[in-house]
């Protein structure tokens, strides 16, 4: 049987719920801002007999001002819910922010064959080797990554023609079909 | 009448209404698929319509944004799960009606309502082009200073219990942009001697790194939970009537999308948040709120889809983008040089009045397409979650790279795609860093040009409209602190008639 009864508050949506990681968030607002505030006159530059408002550093030092102003009472205010009540592990969510780790290095892997091995061929492989780690090992699936991989470079290389530039390996490929494969796949 | 003319006559161009259709049917089909929506989408597509007209490649943008939240209802409505973030309260009352066997009267009730919110905004859009006409030209630099300097006030104020993170987070968006070559002096300003620096951090690929690939990474982090969607037997036309029966909660709900989307900052959330309160309020069945009323359906539908076309009012008329999908369709302006704002209205109506127009038909075009395809698409919802999240990373990929060939753009990209990845997890906004650097952008601009007349500090509001927009930002920070006062004091209260244990 359905339980019919919903408990819903609708406040949620507008006003989500604190993690208490949120605290690594507050202190890396909070030291990033002051880093950037010590950068702040070697990394601009000052201009002599203009105004404040006129020097090339003037939104610079708006925007670091602001971050350090809102990191440090984010800082603040997290610290004091964190101190005035239990709740997640801040370690074990820390912990987490690692798990895309792994598929950030698969794009750059990805990101890097392109050019030399050509989109269509690298993208394939790459769909199909993906989905393979991801578990998708039946025929059905291996089969639809490697056409969802096809068609993105047809779509987008082919017919609407973005600027992806042919492998280093079609060099190598018959005079006939270079040219097609450089310009279309 | 001239002017309609020509505009008619730009959308019957075969290749603007080809990305129309394109762009209303994609629109439908993505808001469709939990995890994608149509910032990922936009965000993936923005590169490729470079090489577009403007109206084409503007006409594809507004087809996806206006068309995926009538998409988003249907996994809202069949598995509770929402499809664009701003269905999340459609579940609230279309999964008890699914649950009770009324998926078909709920999905048409969602359908119904998103029309109705979508047609009302577009005619207000409409209604108000010769209002905005006159008014627009009247704002000067100081006058749009004044008003990017309110979005990004109600921008923080907008994000409530999270204020201090969305300020944060927006002047990082205003460091970044301040990032690279300054454009007056062409001083250097935080490259690190680097010279990938140099050229700025370009917005397309934060947006695609935050929307795109930290989308990309939660989906391939988690787990494939869908669940199955029900059958769908009966008819889908009776809810499209009925929401004629509840006229108040439509138009309250539209009307609420519409002002919320033309105040920069705000968007679809406080939106519905009014619409749905107001009708559970004046409803006769408070009770079922929350447990499949109708009335809930309708006031989160029309809401949410009023805000889309009620959005390019401050984008077309003064070039302010108010949220992150019209901050990208700022960036398709600027490529091919037109500039969005009083000149825009006063030198290409015609222009402005056939993206008008495509709006209208978009909301036509995705209703027709959901009554006819409603069962066929229920095949996108079960697409597993990391499958998505794939093929997700692979188009990131043409978005980033097909910009500049730059492997340093997609490794940067990367590095946003895990910030947005964290901050989706604290539940932490990602839209005031985008709109920081967009705003951030103007707001320098616009401030350097106004100082030749600023003598004094009062000089910035010593014209009728930059005093009245300098009021309102007065008035919303004031409000904004009373009603902060206000709680802490009605919790500190509870709190000491609480007995003690």
């Amino acid at each position: 049987m359905s339980d019919r009864s919903h408990r819903h508050d609708i406040t949620e949506l507008v006003e989500p719920k604190h993690h208490r990681a949120e605290i690594v968030f507050g202190v890396a607002s909070f030291v990033i801002a002051l880093i950037l505030l010590s950068q702040i006159e070697g990394q601009t530059s000052w201009v002599k007999g203009q105004p404040f408002t006129k020097q090339p550093a003037f939104w610079s030092i708006v925007s670091i001002v602001g971050m350090t102003i809102f990191g440090t009472l984010e800082l603040y205010f997290s610290w004091r819910r964190n101190a005035s009540g239990r709740g997640d592990s801040i370690l074990g969510e820390v912990a987490a922010w690692a798990y895309p780790l792994e598929y950030v290095a698969w794009f750059m892997v990805y990101v890097w064959l392109v050019p030399l091995a050509g989109y269509l061929p690298t993208t394939m492989i790459f769909c199909v080797l993906l989905a393979c780690r991801l578990g998708y090992r039946g025929a059905r699936m291996v089969l639809a990554a490697a056409l969802t991989g096809a068609a993105t470079v047809v779509i987008f290389k082919s017919l609407l023609a973005v600027k992806i530039p042919g492998g280093v390996v079609y060099e190598y490929l018959p005079a006939a079909i270079r040219n097609f494969m450089i310009l279309y796949l | 009448m001239e002017t309609l003319a020509a505009s008619i006559e730009i959308i019957l161009r075969w290749d603007v209404f080809a990305a129309l259709l394109i762009g209303s049917v994609g629109g439908v089909i993505i808001g469709a698929i939990p995890g994608v929506g149509p910032a990922i989408a936009i965000a993936i597509l923005l590169p490729a319509t470079f090489s577009l007209e403007p109206i084409v490649g503007l006409t594809l943008l507004l087809g996806v944004y206006g068309s995926a939240m009538f998409g988003g209802a249907l996994p809202a409505i069949l598995i509770n799960t929402p499809g664009t973030p701003v269905n999340a309260l459609t579940t609230y009352d279309g999964y008890p009606m699914t649950e009770r066997g009324e998926a078909p009267r709920a999905l048409s009730l969602a359908y119904g309502a998103s029309f109705v919110g979508g047609i009302f905004s577009v005619i207000c859009l409409m209604a108000l082009a010769p209002v905005l006409a006159k008014v627009a030209p009247l704002f000067g630099s100081r006058e749009i200073f004044l008003a990017t300097l309110l979005g990004m006030v109600l921008v923080v104020i907008a994000h409530r219990g999270q204020n201090m993170a969305a300020g944060a987070l927006l002047c990082f968006g205003i460091f970044l942009q301040t990032i690279g070559l300054e454009p007056v002096r062409y001083t250097t300003r935080f490259t690190f001697d680097q010279t990938w620096l140099t050229s700025g951090v370009n917005l397309i690929v934060v947006v695609l790194g935050l929307f795109a690939l930290s989308q990309a990474f939660v989906l391939l982090s988690g787990r494939d939970d869908q669940k199955k969607p029900p059958l769908l037997e009966g008819r889908l036309f009776r809810g499209l009537w009925e929401v004629l029966r509840y006229p108040k909660v439509a138009l309250s709900g539209a009307g609420f999308g519409t002002m919320m989307g033309i105040i920069p900052g705000v968007g679809e959330f406080t939106a519905q948040f009014l619409s749905y309160t107001l009708a559970q309020k004046t409803s006769k069945t408070p009770d079922l709120f929350g447990n499949g009323a109708p009335e809930g359906i309708i006031a989160s539908e029309s809401a949410n889809n009023a805000v889309p076309a009620a959005a390019m009012i401050p984008l077309l008329a003064l070039g302010i983008p108010g949220e992150a999908l019209t901050a990208m369709m700022l960036s398709v302006f600027y490529v091919h040089n037109v500039i969005p704002g009083p000149n825009l209205f006063r030198n290409e109506m015609d222009f402005v009045l056939a993206l008008y127009l495509c709006l209208l038909f978009l909301n036509i075009l995705a209703l027709v397409f959901l009554m006819l395809a409603t069962r066929p698409l229920l095949k996108v919802i079960e697409i597993p979650n990391r499958f998505l999240g794939m093929t997700i990373l692979v188009l990131s990929f043409v978005g980033v790279y097909s910009l500049r060939n730059s492997a340093t753009d997609c490794a940067i990209a990367a590095v946003f795609g895990l910030l947005g990845f964290i901050l989706k997890r604290l539940s932490l906004p990602i839209v005031p860093i985008i709109l920081g650097m967009v705003l951030g952008g103007i707001m320098e601009t616009k401030f350097r040009t106004s100082l030749p007349r600023i003598h004094s500090p009062l000089d910035w509001v010593n014209r009728p409209i930059a005093a009245v927009i300098f009021a309102i930002i007065v008035c919303a920070v004031a409000y904004h602190a009373w009603t902060l006062i206000s709680a802490r004091r009605s919790v500190s209260n509870t709190d000491s008639e609480r007995p003690t244990e």
